[in-house]
C-alpha cells in the first residue's frame, strides 16, 4: 500500500524550526538561566531524531552528510582542549576566562571561554544520542 | 487596567484547567478509540492554551517580562498536538482497531478498499 505522510512531514518542517530555535536558545542562555550545553545538545538532537521519524533515515543523512561518531568524538575532543588549552597559559587545568568585550552589532557582551567548553559538551550529547537511535533503529 | 488583568489572568487560568478536566472526563466516558482521541487532542490544546495565555499575561503585566518562550510554547502545541491526535487516530485505524457499535460511516476504510481494487 501507498504510505501517505504529507501531514506529518509538512507540520515537520515547520516544527523542526521552532526546535531548532530553542535549541541555540538554550544553549547561549545557559550561563545566566537555566539552559546550557547538555539541555540544547539533547534539544538538538530531538530535532534530529523527529526529522530521522518524518522522512527515512537515507534521505536525512543524504542531507546532512555526518558521521555522528565523528560529531561525538569532535565534541569530546573541543571539552578537552578548552581544558588544556590552560595548561600553555601556565594556570590551572581547566581554568576559564571570563571578560566583557565590545561588540559590533550587540554592544558590551560578556564572553566567556566556558561557552567553548559548553559547545563541546553540546556535540558530544548529539553525536552519542543521534548514535544510539541510529543504531538501534537499523537493527530492525 | 490592573483590574482587567486580574479578572483576564484568572478567568483565562480558570476556563483552561476546567478544560483540562473536560478532557479527562471525555477520556474516562467515551466508548472507542477515536472519540477519546477527539477529547483528549482538542479540548487538552485549548486548555492548555488558555492556560500558558494567563501566565504569558501575568508575566507581562505583573513581572514586566515579555517571555518569548511562551508564545514560542502556545505556537509549539497549537501546531503539534492536532498531528499527535491524526497520527494516533490514523495507526489505530491502521491497526485495525474497531469503531465503536453505533457508528454509521467509516470512509476511510472505504477510500482504502477502493484503492486496493484499483491497484489489482
Amino acid at each position: 500500500m501507498k504510505i501517505n505522510d504529507v501531514i506529518l512531514q509538512t507540520v515537520t518542517k515547520i516544527v523542526v524550526f521552532i526546535i531548532l530555535t530553542m535549541a541555540v536558545y538554550l544553549f547561549v542562555s545557559g550561563h545566566n538561566s537555566p539552559g546550557g550545553g547538555f539541555i540544547g545538545g539533547l534539544v538538538l538532537a530531538s530535532a534530529l531524531v523527529l526529522l530521522f521519524l518524518a522522512f527515512d533515515t537515507e534521505t536525512i543523512m543524504k542531507r546532512i552528510p555526518l558521521d555522528f561518531k565523528m560529531v561525538a568524538a569532535v565534541g569530546a575532543f573541543i571539552t578537552v582542549a578548552t581544558g588544556a588549552a590552560s595548561l600553555f597559559l601556565d594556570i590551572p587545568f581547566l581554568s576559564h576566562a571570563y571578560s566583557y568585550v565590545n561588540l559590533p552589532v550587540f554592544g558590551k557582551t560578556g564572553l566567556a571561554t566556558v561557552t567553548i567548553f559548553e559547545l563541546g559538551v553540546a556535540l558530544g550529547v548529539v553525536g552519542v544520542v543521534v548514535t544510539i537511535i541510529l543504531s538501534i533503529s537499523e537493527d530492525v | 487596567m490592573i483590574l482587567i488583568g486580574e479578572l483576564l489572568i484568572g478567568l483565562l487560568v480558570l476556563f483552561g484547567a476546567v478544560i483540562s478536566a473536560l478532557s479527562a472526563f471525555g477520556l474516562v466516558r467515551l466508548p472507542d478509540v477515536y472519540l477519546r482521541s477527539h477529547a483528549a487532542t482538542k479540548s487538552t490544546t485549548l486548555g492548555v492554551l488558555c492556560i500558558l495565555s494567563g501566565a504569558f499575561l501575568y508575566f507581562m503585566l505583573y513581572l514586566d517580562h515579555v517571555s518569548a518562550k511562551l508564545l514560542l510554547g502556545i505556537v509549539f502545541v497549537f501546531i503539534t498536538a492536532p498531528v499527535a491526535g491524526h497520527l494516533n487516530g490514523r495507526a489505530a485505524h491502521r491497526t485495525g482497531v474497531p469503531l465503536w457499535q453505533g457508528s454509521v460511516r467509516d470512509d476511510l476504510s472505504e477510500a482504502i478498499k477502493q484503492e486496493q481494487t484499483r491497484e489489482q
